[in-house]
C-alpha cells in the first residue's frame, strides 16, 4: 500500500524566470531527490504572432520581422526568408550579392556561435569566457553595423538581392576579422577544452543518437554531434555555397562535450568560407530585376538553410495577391527543444542547466 | 603514461593553462570598455537611428514632397503625412508626425523616399518621459532632438 509519504516525487518549476533557461521557457521537472525522472517544455510566454503578421504584411515589409524570430542570427533569418520569396518569383540574386549574403551570414553563424559559447559556459560555471566571446563578438556587429546600419536586427538583405553597397573598407574589416579570429578561438580552448571542471560537467551528459535526432527532427550541430555529417550547405547548396571548400565538423559521442567541439570547429570553418569568399567578390549589380511591388504567382513553395542553430525552413503560400496567404517558419530551435526531454531523462538537475545551455535555442524563434 | 596523467591532474596544468590566457589579457591595451554616458560611443555612418527630415541646404525650405511612399512602404504604419494642395495643384507638405514607440529601424522608408527627404540619422538617444514624447512632429524632425548632456 502506497501513502503520501512514499510518492517521493518532487515536481519543480524551473523559470519562466530563471537565468539559465535562456529567455522565457518554463520547464517542470519531474525529480526523484536529484535525480530527473521526466520533464515538461511549457513555451509560448514570449509568443508574438510573426507568422500572423506576415499574412497582414506585404512581403517586402515582412522582412525585418523575421530578424525578430532569432534575434541572435537576423542575418540567417533575412536569408532563408529573402531566397523563399526569390524562388517563388522565380529570381535568383546576382553574383555580388550572394557573395555578400555568404560573408554575412557566415559572420552571423560566429556571432550566434560566440553567443551561445559565452552563456553555456556561464552556466556551467566559467565566467571569463563570456568576456572574451562578448569581445570578438563586438568585432562582427561592428561589421553588421558599418554595412547595413543596425547590429543585432540588421534587415540587411532584401528581396532580389541587396539594398547597401559594399562600404568603403568592407573587405579590409572582413579580412582584418578573420586574420584576427583562429587565434581567439585557440584561446577559448585553452580555457575550456582541457579545464578539467568543463569536461567532468560535458562528458556524456545529454547524449543523444542519430536515430533520435531523427525521430525527433534534430537538426544543426546536434545532429552533428551525434555523427551525421548533414549540412544543408552541402546537401543542397544555395546562395553559391557549392564554390566553398570547408569540411563539415562530426562528432562521435553525441554528448554535450561533443557538441561543444562540432561548434568551435564550425567557427574555423566559417573563417574559412568567409577567407576565400572575400577574396573574389565579383563587380556588378547588387540587386536583380525585380518588380517595384511585389507579387508571387499564385504558389507555395518551401526553402530551408542551414542556419547557426540548425535547419531553417521558410514555407510560403502565395494567393497572387500583395500579401502572404500563409508563412509557415520551421525554426531550428523549436526542434531541437524536443529532444530537451530525451537528453534530460536520468540526468542530475545542474545537468538540465548544461544540456538546455548546449541546445542553443532562442525563444523568440521557438515561440514566434 | 598513468604517473602523466596523475601529475597533470595533481599540478592543476588545465587550471594554470586558462590562468596564463587570463593574465595576459591583463595588459592595459586589451580594455575594451565603452565609457558610454561620459563618451559617446562612434556609430556607423549608416546606423538607423533617430528619423529626420532633410531641409534644402540652401534655401532651408523642407525637401519633402508629400508623396506618401514612406507612409506606404512602412510595416508598422507609424507615418502620418499631411499635406495641402496649393493654387497650381502641387502638393504642400503641412504636418509630418513619426511615432517613434512603434519604429523598429528598418529603413523601409528611407528606402522609399524618392527625394532623401527622410533620413534615418545617427542620432540613437531617444528616451523620454512621456509616451507622447515619443511621437515626433514636423518641427522635432527637422531640427532634431535636443543633445543630452551628461557631463557637466
Amino acid at each position: 500500500m502506497s501513502t503520501v509519504l512514499d510518492a517521493n516525487e518532487l515536481v519543480l518549476n524551473m523559470g519562466p524566470q530563471h537565468p539559465s533557461t535562456h529567455g522565457v521557457l518554463r520547464v517542470i521537472l519531474k525529480l526523484d531527490g536529484e535525480r530527473v525522472t521526466g520533464l515538461d517544455c511549457v513555451i509560448g510566454y514570449l509568443h508574438r504572432g510573426v507568422e500572423k503578421i506576415g499574412e497582414n504584411r506585404t512581403y517586402a515589409m515582412f522582412a525585418p520581422y523575421v530578424d525578430r524570430m532569432d534575434y541572435v542570427s537576423a542575418v540567417s533569418n533575412g536569408l532563408g526568408y529573402c531566397l523563399t520569396v526569390e524562388k517563388l518569383l522565380g529570381v535568383v540574386a546576382p553574383p555580388r550579392a550572394q557573395i555578400t549574403r555568404v560573408i554575412l551570414t557566415e559572420l552571423n553563424r560566429i556571432a550566434s556561435h560566440l553567443l551561445w559559447l559565452g552563456t553555456h559556459a556561464l552556466d556551467v560555471g566559467a565566467i571569463t569566457p563570456l568576456f572574451y566571446c562578448m569581445r570578438e563578438r563586438e568585432e562582427a556587429l561592428k561589421i553588421f553595423e558599418n554595412y547595413c546600419g543596425a547590429r543585432l536586427t540588421t534587415h540587411a538583405f532584401r528581396i532580389g538581392g541587396l539594398q547597401y553597397q559594399l562600404q568603403e573598407g568592407f573587405e579590409e574589416q572582413v579580412r582584418a576579422f578573420c586574420e584576427m579570429f583562429p587565434a581567439k578561438i585557440d584561446e577559448y580552448e585553452r580555457l575550456l577544452t582541457g579545464n578539467r571542471i568543463w569536461r567532468d560537467r560535458l562528458e556524456g551528459v545529454g547524449i543523444l543518437t542519430v536515430e533520435d535526432c531523427k525521430e525527433l527532427g534534430v537538426t544543426g550541430p546536434l545532429l552533428r554531434a551525434a555523427g551525421l555529417a548533414w549540412d544543408l550547405r552541402k546537401a543542397i547548396p544555395y546562395s553559391g555555397y557549392e564554390r566553398y571548400e570547408f569540411d563539415v565538423p562530426t562528432g562521435s559521442r553525441g554528448d554535450t562535450l561533443d557538441r561543444y567541439t562540432v561548434r568551435m570547429e564550425e567557427m574555423r570553418q566559417s573563417v574559412r568560407i568567409m577567407k576565400q569568399a572575400v577574396a573574389n567578390i565579383p563587380s556588378g549589380p547588387i540587386m536583380a530585376k525585380v518588380p517595384k511591388v511585389i507579387k508571387p504567382p499564385a504558389g507555395e513553395c518551401y526553402v530551408s538553410i542551414e542556419a547557426p542553430k540548425g535547419e531553417l525552413g521558410y514555407f510560403i503560400v502565395s494567393d497572387g495577391t500583395l500579401n502572404p496567404y500563409r508563412v509557415r517558419v520551421r525554426p531550428p530551435g523549436f526542434l531541437n527543444l524536443q529532444a530537451l526531454e530525451r537528453m534530460a531523462k536520468g540526468a542530475l538537475v545542474a545537468d538540465v542547466v548544461a544540456i538546455i545551455g548546449t541546445i542553443d535555442f532562442v525563444m523568440g524563434e521557438v515561440d514566434r | 603514461m598513468k604517473v602523466v596523467q596523475f601529475l597533470k591532474k595533481a599540478l592543476l596544468f588545465d587550471l594554470f593553462e586558462g590562468l596564463w590566457v587570463t593574465f595576459r589579457n591583463q595588459n592595459p591595451k586589451n580594455i575594451y570598455t565603452e565609457q558610454y554616458p561620459l563618451e559617446r560611443p562612434p556609430v556607423a555612418e549608416r546606423y538607423r537611428g533617430a528619423p529626420r527630415l532633410n531641409l534644402h541646404p540652401q534655401t532651408n525650405e523642407t525637401l519633402c514632397i508629400a508623396c506618401d511612399l514612406c507612409r506606404i512602404a512602412c510595416p508598422e504604419n507609424l507615418i502620418v503625412v499631411g499635406f495641402v494642395r496649393d493654387e497650381r495643384n502641387r502638393k504642400q507638405l503641412t504636418h509630418f508626425t513619426y511615432d517613434l514607440s512603434r519604429c523598429m529601424f528598418c529603413g523601409l522608408c528611407e528606402d522609399a523616399c524618392p527625394v532623401d527627404a527622410l533620413e534615418l540619422t545617427q542620432d540613437f538617444e531617444l528616451a523620454s518621459y512621456t509616451r507622447e514624447g515619443q511621437i515626433w512632429d514636423r518641427q522635432m524632425l527637422e531640427e532634431g532632438p535636443r543633445p543630452t548632456r551628461y557631463t557637466s
